[in-house]
């Protein structure tokens, strides 16, 4: 049997060194995917490099044009931070759909996204607000869109050695809030069979300034539909300008049959949740 | 038997103390099956088929065994033959070549996680990656999953030898039915011609499993005398040694089978999987070895219940009263013979009184793990059809749903479906309470529907063993051979503390080893309390009658002079009038007057009555998305008479809980290459607490004249009719009839879009 090194560094650094110098390893923050993966067989890593003992990633620290998740975040944290709350609280209640409450209670976004999951919770609402990933590696960071970041179903554009060290929301704008919501069989405990979210600016007017819609379990990665952006931008997100927005989303979406939905199923969820999600974000955002 | 005592008579039965386990559970101390660990312990694990149909052509366990640590690899080799079985056993020898089959594949894997071979070693890591070189070389044979494939009369046979038995001169059988039976009476076709309302339809449901929280577990340790010790859960180990011993060609006596806690069973723990198993591997390797399954071999290899597909025809005269049931149905058993479809006969309209019907059900073999018993297995299936039909004729005539049951349904002195006349049963009650309640006449919201039901499941009797001790402190020792499902402890306890006028808190609950008192037959059939509760009852008059005895040594007086009243020997002749003795102060003296104080009872009690149910269902349906949700749900029962009336609530509850799970969204989904694709929590969704609305429960208590304190089994029937009763709302708000189970959210959505 191989033997599996666990390390736990109190450093960014240390912790790329350990990357770079392990290879084969894997960066661990919540551990609700990896665990269940190495349990199952589906991953066999040599070594597991803990990031929960650095204390800068176990923050949220407010910027002035940007919130900073740590990579060791866990989900129900996120409910603490009132201005995160107050400002994105579509994105803080997708993290917090994730699995049950014990499982929230060690998951973090940056695993949610790094999974790469179709079905991932929190990936819509953080490609819908606009968020960027901090990918560590031994070279340095750099800063890419969230929806760079997932390239397929369990695969990531990340490098050998590199991890999400933080996740970057901007400050939401004056007139601007957002939705999550997703489609299960269930109340919880269980896999979006689809997930919408939409991040909604509003002028004093009531007029649309800006649109992002974002659906997950539609497609081998989260979808950002730019014709539903187009159909709600302009208007004053009257159910013609919905209805637009709703049928350009069910028409990005390329799903599988599979045991947790219908391809016909999935596609008109996809419209269905994307209403519903410009409804609640702009009633959010102050409209009507 | 005497009449049951009258209610208000009652000083403990009927209160809801804390269960005598209840502490050890909520704190994670007890013991359950995973958690037992014996002394140089091995780890086992079991190689699984990934087909569902395949000949076995060769195993290699060479390298497997070459894995350090290893020190036992056993194959279907390694177990007694069926033809010995069959040899020993002559006719009984079926069920047990069927089982010993079930647990480890001989020639032939029949179904995806079809044990075929297992390996004990040192570290359990060590007995997976040894299980992972076992080689295995297959001949993939044609399966057959669905049950419309497998009744087909050009079905692919999954085995030579299945043949149909109870066929009619001439009859042919099908390829894969092991079973055609039926229940008639009168002519139900002529009868059906002459009804004025006439409502059929065709039903549908998904095998589903029981779902219990605790995967199956195992220790057994063979000793170097070649007897066999096992620890595990059950819902009975003397069931567990009988099976064991004939599996493995043992004497009964040379098989000790030590009870754990149970983390839930619903009849799956009515049979056995891994102790022979663990066995063979103990005695393979000369160390006690535990063998465990985890989640996704539970459902690979155990439960389910039967899925079926039925035709029912109801016909009702003018007013309203059944004059003609025509039903015919095939359930699915699994790879193995067995099945529920007679339960399902004897439960189709056993709650009506019909002068003509016929009910036909079929057991169909498939290739699926052996079909297990679950909570009133057979009844919930054929329920669903026949009162979803009842609710249809309602509306047919337009008349209340509970009308329309009032007018046909059973009452003390109708026949029964068995041939017997019911005795003391409640249904009417039920039918009438459900009708008082508030809920039932409560306004609807918008997309919102409601949906009725009733439902019967037979109970049992049948043998138990109990014993009453007292220590010299006065403390009652009640030692039984039942593990606790369901609150059993506490029922023993104060069944116990009612007869001997004691505190509950005296009394001491032991469920004990199958060397340490005489049989028991499972936990199961809702026979617990009421057969086990008399053996309890009985063993405790006894020991009263012992007690008398003492008291009337110490006083030098006759026994007929002492009476037992409220925990104490009073004296009633002339030299010590009204002086006494308690509990205590007798059990105290106990050795100067004849030694200890016990007495152990066996019984067969087969007063059991059925039990009935009506519930009431409201659903709310999201129109655009297809989901359910279940926003008021009430369950009205027959209880008899409630010993521990919160577990039985618990019950009632549980059971509803199951049902509505069944009735949404529970389902087993096999892939086209037959290989289950949803064997675990996630995607075998069975409801999670937020799904559910608080459950309320009403009991109806009509005592049982055949048990001294009047109970009635109560655990099953709870699961009988919510699949008729949220399918009906579901129709309902939906507008058209949902006759396939489950009715997840995506068939609402087509239903609801032209589907």
């Amino acid at each position: 049997m191989p033997d599996l090194a666990y390390h736990a560094p109190d450093t960014i650094k240390q912790a790329t060194d350990l990357l770079a110098a392990n290879k084969g390893s894997r960066p661990l923050a919540g551990g609700t995917d990896l665990i269940v993966q190495m349990q199952s067989g589906r991953v066999a890593p040599v070594a597991i490099v803990d990031l929960k003992r650095i204390a800068s990633l176990k923050e949220i620290r407010e910027e002035a044009g940007y919130f900073a998740i740590g990579a060791a975040v866990p989900c129900t944290s996120l409910k603490n931070n009132k201005a995160l709350v107050a400002e994105w609280p579509g994105v803080v209640e997708a993290a917090n759909l994730i699995g049950s409450v014990q499982v929230r209670n060690r998951a973090t976004m940056s695993g949610n996204l790094c999974n790469a999951s179709p079905a991932a919770d929190s990936v819509p609402a953080l490609v819908a607000a606009g968020a960027t990933a901090i990918v560590t590696g031994a070279s340095g960071e750099r800063e890419v869109p969230v929806e760079q970041i997932p390239t397929a179903p369990g695969k990531t554009s990340l490098a050998d050695g590199e991890f999400v060290s933080e996740i970057r929301i901007p400050r939401q704008q004056k007139g601007g809030s957002d939705a999550y919501l997703r489609s299960i069989p269930r109340t919880e405990m269980d896999i979006a069979v689809v997930g919408a979210a939409a991040s909604i600016v509003l002028d004093a007017s009531g007029t649309c300034t800006s649109a992002r819609i974002a659906v997950g379990a539609v497609a081998p990665t989260v979808l950002l539909v730019e014709d539903a952006s187009k159909a709600l931008v302009g208007s004053k997100l009257d159910d013609a300008a919905v209805a637009k927005a709703m049928a350009a989303v069910s028409a990005a979406c390329n799903p599988i049959d599979d045991k947790r939905g219908t391809v016909a199923y999935r596609k008109a969820m996809a419209g269905v949740l994307a209403k519903r999600v410009i409804q609640i974000a702009r009633e959010r955002a102050g409209g009507n | 038997m005497n009449a049951p005592e009258p209610k208000d008579a009652f000083k403990v039965v009927g209160t809801r103390p804390i269960r005598p386990d209840g502490v050890e559970k909520v704190t994670g101390k007890a013991i359950f099956g995973t958690d037992y660990k014996a002394a140089n312990m091995l780890h086992g694990a079991i190689v699984r088929s990934p087909h569902p149909h395949a000949r076995i052509k060769s195993i290699d366990t060479s390298k497997a065994e070459a894995v350090p640590g290893v020190k036992a690899v056993i194959t279907g080799a390694d177990f007694p033959s069926l033809e010995d079985i069959i040899v020993r056993m002559g006719e009984s020898s079926g069920s047990t070549v069927d089982i010993s089959t079930n647990i480890m594949a001989k020639d032939t894997a029949y179904y995806d996680g079809h044990a075929v071979a297992a390996i004990a070693a040192v570290t359990r890591q060590a007995a997976l990656e040894a299980a992972r070189l076992v080689e295995v070389d297959y001949e993939i044979l044609p399966h057959v999953i669905e049950m419309c494939d497998a009744f087909a009369a050009d079905a692919t046979k999954i085995k030579a030898a299945i043949n149909t038995v109870g066929l009619g001169e001439g009859e042919q059988g099908r390829p894969n039915a092991s079973l055609k039976f039926t229940s008639a009476k009168g002519v139900a076709a002529a009868a059906m011609a002459n009804a004025v309302h006439v409502v059929s339809g065709h039903y549908s449901l998904k095998p589903v499993h029981q779902g219990y929280i605790e995967p199956h577990a195992a220790v057994a340790a063979w000793k170097a005398d070649g007897k066999l010790d096992v620890w595990c859960s059950s819902q009975g180990q003397f069931d567990v040694r009988g099976l064991t011993a004939s599996v493995l060609h043992l004497e009964i006596g040379n098989v000790r089978v030590m009870p754990l806690e149970i983390g839930g069973g619903f009849g799956g723990k009515t049979t056995i999987y891994l102790e022979p198993v663990a066995a063979l591997l103990s005695k393979k390797s000369g160390q006690p070895v535990r063998v465990a399954m985890t989640r996704e071999e539970v459902f690979r290899a155990t439960g389910p219940a039967p899925g079926g597909e039925i035709d029912v025809k109801l016909g009702a005269d003018a007013d309203g009263k059944l004059v003609s049931a025509e039903i015919e149905f095939q359930y699915s058993s699994g790879a193995f013979g067995g099945g529920d479809a007679w339960a399902g006969v004897m439960h189709s309209v056993n709650h009506y009184a019909i002068e003509d019907y016929k009910v036909t059900g079929w057991n169909v073999l498939c290739n699926m793990p052996k079909h297990a018993a679950y909570r009133a297995p057979g009844a919930p299936q054929i329920n669903f059809a026949v009162e979803s039909a009842m609710n249809d004729l309602a509306d047919k005539i337009g008349i209340d749903p509970i009308e329309l049951r009032l007018k046909s349904a059973v009452k003390p002195g109708d026949p029964s479906m068995m041939g017997s006349k019911f005795g003391e049963i409640g249904l009417i009650e039920c039918l009438e309470a459900a009708k008082a309640h508030p809920h039932y006449s409560a306004p609807l919201g918008k997309n919102q529907a409601r949906g009725f039901a009733c439902g019967t499941w037979m109970n049992y009797g049948g043998p138990s063993t109990a014993s009453v001790s007292l220590a010299d402190d006065g403390s009652v020792l009640v030692t039984e051979g039942n593990p606790d499902i369901g609150g059993s402890r506490a029922s023993m306890a104060l069944m116990a503390a009612e007869t001997l006028g004691v505190p509950y808190e005296k009394v001491n609950v032991t469920i004990a080893d199958t060397s340490s008192i005489g049989y028991s037959m499972v936990t199961g059939g809702s026979r617990t309390t009421y057969a086990t509760g008399i053996a309890v009852i009985e063993a405790a008059k006894a020991v009263i009658n012992i007690l008398r005895e003492r008291a009337a040594k110490m006083w030098e007086t006759d026994v007929a002079n002492i009476e037992w009243i409220d925990g104490s020997a009073v004296c009633t002749d002339a030299d010590n009038a009204g002086k006494s003795f308690t509990l205590a102060q007798i059990a105290a003296k106990a050795g100067a007057t004849g030694g200890p104080i016990a007495f152990e009872n066996g019984v067969n009690p087969l007063q059991h009555l059925p039990g009935y149910g009506a519930h009431i269902c409201d659903v709310e349906v999201d129109k655009e998305t297809g989901n359910v949700s279940v926003v008021r749900y009430t369950v009205v029962q027959d209880v008899g008479r409630a010993i521990h009336p919160a577990y039985v609530e618990g019950q009632m509850q549980g059971g509803a809980v199951q049902g509505i799970g069944w009735a949404l969204n529970e389902a087993y989904i096999y892939n086209k290459d037959g290989r289950l694709d949803n064997a675990g929590f996630l995607d075998y969704r069975i409801p999670v607490a937020s799904d559910m609305p608080m459950i309320d429960t009403v009991m109806v208590e009509k005592p049982n004249p055949g048990h001294p304190y009047g109970v009635k089994g109560v655990g099953e029937v709870p699961i009988v009719p919510p699949l008729a009763a949220v399918g009906t709302a579901v129709s309902r708000a939906v507008g058209k009839p949902m006759r396939s189970l489950p009715i997840s959210p995506d068939k609402v959505y087509a239903a609801l879009n032209g589907g």
